[in-house]
C-alpha cells in the first residue's frame, strides 16, 4: 500500500470533520472519493499531504502513512512531503508567468535540474506527460494565461508532475470545463496512474465510475464504504451507498 | 428496486412504468398459458384461436419495454440496484414473450388435436400445466417483490416439470407402440409437454435474474446454487 490511514479523527477547532477514516490506497491506482457536500473527501484529501495545516486550528488524531512513513510526525519534512504528494484544485491556478515557466519553476526551486537544456528537457517530457505538449510547444514562451481552461489545468498537472512527485492529489479537477477537455484530463489521469498514486475527489460520479479502479464514499464525516469501483457501481454492499449512487436521499 | 424513492421523481416513474408494463406482459403469459390448455382439455377451438391472437399484444409489450429499457439507460445512466434492475427486466422481457409464443404452439396443437378424437382423457397434462403457470407465477412474484428466497425455491421447483414430462412421454410412447394410429396424436401431446417444460426453463431463468437483481450476484449456469439438489 501506497498510503495507509489509520483511525483518523480531525476537527477544526471544536467542529470534528472525520470521523474514524481507516483506509489503504493502493500505488499505481486511482482510488475515487465521492460524496454529498460537507462530508469530509475534499478535507480527507487535504490531510494526505498536510494542507490542512496550514488552516488555524485544524487538528488530526491517528495516522497517515506513506511508504510506511508517518507524515505527521515531528521529524517529517512538510515541504517535501508535498513535493512527493502533488496537488491539482478544482480552478487551475497557473502562476502569472510563462507556460515554460510555469513547469520549470518548481524544477529551479527544487533545484532538480539548473542546466538550461536540462530543464527545456524536463519541461518538454511533463507535457508531454500532461497531454498538452502537441498544442503549447509553439507558444511555450507566451502566457499561461492565454490557453483555454482545459489546457491551464493540464498545465497545472504538468506543474505537479515537474517535481518528480508519486502520490497526485486531485480535488475536482474537471469539474470546471467542459465534456472535451473533461475527457482529456479523464484520459490523463488514466495514463498518469501507470506511474503515479491518484486519489480523485469528485462530484461527477459517472466520473468516478469510469477513471478509478477504488472508491471510498462518505457521508457526514464517516467513510460508509470502500470498495473496487466495480462493485461500488453495480452492488454497493452498505445502504447508503447504494441510496447515494442511485440518487435516494434527502 | 428498493423501497426508498428516487429524489428525481421522473426517473422514479419511468422505473415504475417498466416495472407495469413487465407485470402486465407476464400476467398476459400466464393466462394464455393457462387458456391454451384449458381450450385443448375443454376442445374449445375458439379459445385456442384467441390465445393465438392475443401474442400480438405481447409482442407489443416486450417493444415498449425494450424501448424503455434503452431510454433509462441512455437518459439516466442507471447504476448499482437500478442498473441491475433494467438489465434484469431486458433479459426477462425475451423469456416471458417467449411464453407467450409457446402458448401460441400450444394453442396450434390444440387447434389441431380437437379436429381428432381423444387418444385418452388427458390428467398429467392439466397438472403439468398448473404446476408451469405456478412456477411462472412465482418467479414473477419473486421479481415483483425482489425476493431472493422465493427465486431459488422456483429454480429447485423446475425439476418437478423436468420430471413430469419425462413420465408423459413414457407414457405417450406406450400408446404410440400399441397403436401406430395414435403417433399423430401422441407426438402433438408430447410437444405440448415440452412447452410447458420449456415454460419451466424460462420461469427458472427469470428467478436467476431476480437472484442477481436483489444480491448483485450471478447464479447461472450452476455457478451458486447447485441445481441438482
Amino acid at each position: 500500500m501506497k498510503i495507509n490511514v489509520g483511525r483518523v479523527n480531525f476537527f477544526y477547532g471544536k467542529q470534528q470533520a472525520l470521523y474514524d477514516i481507516s483506509i489503504r490506497i493502493r500505488p499505481q491506482a486511482v482510488t475515487a472519493l465521492i460524496g454529498p457536500s460537507g462530508c469530509g473527501k475534499s478535507t480527507f484529501l487535504r490531510s494526505l499531504n498536510r494542507m490542512n495545516d496550514l488552516i488555524p486550528g485544524a487538528r488530526l488524531e491517528g495516522k497517515i502513512e506513506l511508504d510506511g512513513e508517518d507524515i505527521y510526525s515531528d521529524e517529517m519534512d512538510v515541504i517535501h512531503l508535498r513535493r512527493r504528494v502533488g496537488m491539482i484544485f478544482q480552478r487551475s491556478n497557473p502562476f502569472p508567468m510563462s507556460v515554460y515557466d510555469n513547469v520549470a519553476y518548481g524544477v529551479r526551486v527544487n533545484k532538480l535540474a539548473s542546466k538550461r537544456l536540462e530543464v527545456d528537457e524536463i519541461v518538454e517530457k511533463t507535457l508531454r506527460a500532461a497531454a498538452l505538449w502537441e498544442e503549447v510547444k509553439d507558444r511555450l514562451h507566451r502566457s499561461a494565461m492565454s490557453l483555454s481552461g482545459g489546457q491551464q489545468q493540464r498545465l497545472c498537472i504538468a506543474r505537479a508532475l515537474a517535481v518528480e512527485p508519486e502520490v497526485l492529489l486531485m480535488d475536482e479537477p474537471a469539474s470546471a470545463l467542459d465534456p472535451i477537455s473533461t475527457a482529456k484530463i479523464e484520459e490523463l489521469i488514466y495514463n498518469l496512474k501507470q506511474r503515479y498514486t491518484i486519489v480523485v475527489v469528485t462530484h461527477n460520479m459517472q466520473q468516478a465510475a469510469r477513471i478509478s479502479d477504488e472508491t471510498g464514499f462518505f457521508l457526514n464525516g464517516r467513510l460508509v464504504e470502500f470498495n473496487e469501483t466495480k462493485r461500488i457501481f453495480t452492488a454497493p454492499v452498505v445502504r447508503e451507498t447504494e441510496d447515494y449512487i442511485t440518487g435516494r436521499f434527502g | 428496486m428498493p423501497e426508498r424513492e428516487h429524489t428525481s421523481k421522473h426517473y422514479e416513474q419511468q422505473l415504475r412504468e417498466l416495472k407495469n408494463k413487465l407485470l402486465l406482459m407476464s400476467h398476459q403469459a400466464e393466462q394464455m398459458i393457462a387458456d391454451s390448455i384449458r381450450s385443448l382439455v375443454e376442445r374449445r377451438p375458439s379459445l385456442a384461436e384467441e390465445v393465438i391472437n392475443r401474442d400480438d399484444e405481447i409482442d407489443k409489450l416486450e417493444i415498449e419495454v425494450d424501448d424503455l429499457c434503452y431510454a433509462i439507460l441512455a437518459l439516466e445512466q442507471p447504476v448499482a440496484s437500478d442498473l441491475r434492475f433494467i438489465a434484469t427486466a431486458m433479459k426477462i422481457v425475451k423469456d416471458v414473450e417467449r411464453i407467450g409464443d409457446i402458448a401460441v404452439n400450444i394453442g396450434e396443437r390444440a387447434m389441431e388435436l380437437i379436429q381428432e378424437p381423444e387418444l385418452k382423457r388427458l390428467v398429467d397434462l392439466p397438472i403439468m400445466a398448473d404446476a408451469a403457470q405456478k412456477i411462472l407465477k412465482e418467479s414473477l412474484d419473486a421479481f415483483v417483490n425482489s425476493d431472493a428466497e422465493l427465486a431459488e425455491k422456483v429454480i429447485l421447483k423446475d425439476d418437478f416439470l423436468d420430471n413430469l414430462y419425462e413420465q408423459i412421454f413414457r407414457e405417450l410412447l406406450t400408446y404410440m407402440l400399441e397403436d401406430p394410429r395414435s403417433i399423430s396424436r401422441a407426438i402433438k401431446l408430447i410437444f405440448i409437454a415440452k412447452a410447458l417444460e420449456r415454460v419451466g426453463d424460462h420461469s427458472a431463468n427469470i428467478a436467476e435474474m431476480v437472484v442477481f437483481l436483489v444480491r448483485g450476484q450471478d447464479i447461472r449456469h450452476g455457478t451458486r446454487l447447485d441445481r441438482g439438489r
